[in-house]
């Protein structure tokens, strides 16, 4: 029996045993997998009766673009949601995680869920790890307080801003805000404006791309824009189409019997009952 | 004490596909123009390809620096054999020292993934595939860069290529029309850029006959 068997930390999470392991075997040359980075341009912004956030659809796996039209705006209450940046995997465990420990806590408290508890939640957990949840976030929403705006860090920091910007695209889409961003935008101008920061993302990050997704969070009210645009259809579809006619070649058929067939004769008598 | 490994490197990689296809009497050539580096966009406009002889075409993908210096070497070659032989090169003399000038770098290479394209003496369709050191093989299509191994499975189903091991020799060059070998680069660089972020912005696409060179450019998906 293997005398090496990992332990696995009494209240569950993360064990750090193997890393001087794994630290030696990268000495010696062997690459780590790759993880889904979703690239990503992901933005939001305070306009005049609540939060708009927005992001793209591309999810790329080093240069290849594993999915073109995946979703980055997390639910996580009805008046609040998130927006997700970093490793694919990370961003949906971390948010659908929080959104239900939020739900448990509404049902507890009767009241609707607050922002700040959502950020608290998630800073917690992300702090906790150390940085190795690689998730970068912006959460948004309207609660009783009124419309909240925060961006957190996969090491766990935050930050409480009138507009922001995460993921790759983020320079070129924090270029368009901070051209353009005014504060009491109405709800017509702030969409135009998230949309354009996006795009921005889009043609100019190579790690961005495909369509533009939009939420609208206001007081008693969001709207999940799925696709709100879409910029980048195919370019080219060849008129006569393709076939694929040629199937697997057939070069050699062999029965090989694996056991040795055996005539039974009838011999005996019956058996009793 | 382990070694100290180099944190600044020569090369750099921009990107980009070429594909070119060989035809009974035609050659097509095809390269994006897109020009990267890392998650950013150097240029939308920057063509590939580039004209070493009248009837050989050179598509680069790679480190572009380097890929400038090679055809700058091969310019100046072919200028000399111009004078001493008074003709141009052919298409697989050109690929020859194609060859011959990448190895004379073996030991500190150009990184460039070069498709040379043209027509050869007798007048058919011709194209070599090579490595960044110069190892090179006539084919009947080829494809090199980032969105290569998205390309070259779909033009092996479509154009399949007979084993060069198979007797009789058998013609690679594909029996698809001219219009019909366009119609599937443009597909198969239409489908590249949906799933290679390096692949976009303008297709550029040059078709080499006996009689000229004719140029084409498509829009691709500028994402």
């Amino acid at each position: 029996m293997s005398q090496s068997a990992v332990d696995v930390p009494p209240k569950g999470g993360f064990s750090f045993d193997l890393c001087k392991r794994n630290d030696m075997l990268t000495q010696k040359g062997l690459k780590a997998p790759s993880f889904l980075k979703t690239g990503t341009t992901i933005v939001g912004l305070i306009f005049k009766d609540g939060v708009i956030l927005g992001a793209d659809t591309r999810a790329t796996e080093g240069p290849i673009v594993a999915d073109k039209n995946c979703e980055k705006i997390h639910y996580m209450a009805p008046n609040i949601y998130c927006c997700g940046a970093g490793t694919a995997a990370d961003t949906e465990a971390v948010t659908d995680m929080v959104s239900s420990q939020l739900r448990l806590h509404r049902y507890q408290t009767s009241r609707d869920s607050r922002i700040i508890t959502a950020l608290t939640l998630l800073k917690k957990h992300l702090f906790s790890y150390q940085g190795h949840v690689s998730a970068a976030l912006v959460l948004g929403g309207v609660d009783i307080t009124g419309p909240h705006l925060h961006t957190i860090y996969p090491h766990g920091s935050t930050d409480t801003l009138p507009f922001a910007t995460m993921g790759s695209g983020s320079l070129a889409a924090m270029s368009v805000f901070e051209a353009k961003y005014k504060e009491g935008l109405t709800r017509d101008e702030g969409i135009k404006l998230v949309a354009e920061a996006i795009c921005s993302g889009i043609f100019n990050d190579l790690g961005s791309g495909s369509n533009v997704d939009i939420c609208v969070i206001t007081k008693g009210n969001n709207e999940y824009l799925r696709n709100y645009m879409e910029p980048n259809p195919r370019t080219y579809v060849s008129s006569k189409g393709y076939s694929f006619t040629k199937k697997t070649e057939v070069l050699l058929t062999k029965i090989t019997p694996l056991l040795e067939r055996v005539e039974i004769t009838e011999v005996g008598e019956a058996m009793e009952e | 004490m382990t070694k100290q490994h180099a944190n600044w490197s020569p090369y750099d990689n921009n990107g980009g596909t070429c594909v070119a296809i060989a035809g009974s009497d035609y050659c097509v050539i095809a390269a994006d123009t897109r020009m990267s580096t890392g998650y950013s966009i150097l240029s939308r406009d920057y063509s590939k390809i580039h004209k070493l002889a009248d009837k050989a075409v050179l598509s680069s993908s790679g480190f572009q620096a380097d890929v400038k210096a090679l055809q700058k070497v091969l310019k100046s070659r072919h200028l000399i054999y111009q004078h001493q032989h008074n003709k141009q090169m052919s298409c697989p003399a050109m690929a020859q020292l194609l060859s011959n000038t990448l190895y004379f770098k073996r030991f500190f290479p150009y990184y460039a993934f070069n498709v040379l394209g043209g027509l050869d003496e007798e007048g058919k369709g011709c194209v070599f595939t090579y490595d960044a050191v110069g190892s090179y093989e006539r084919v009947g299509y080829g494809a090199q860069g980032s969105g290569s191994t998205l390309i070259m499975p779909f033009l092996d189903n479509q154009l399949k290529s007979p084993s060069p091991l198979l007797l009789p020799k058998q013609d690679s060059n594909t029996p698809l029309s001219e219009a019909e070998a366009v119609d599937l680069v443009k597909t198969v660089f239409a489908s590249a850029t949906e799933r290679d972020i390096y692949t976009g912005d303008k297709l550029e696409i040059m078709i080499l006959k006996a009689d000229g060179i004719k140029t084409e450019l498509m829009d691709l998906r500028k994402d």
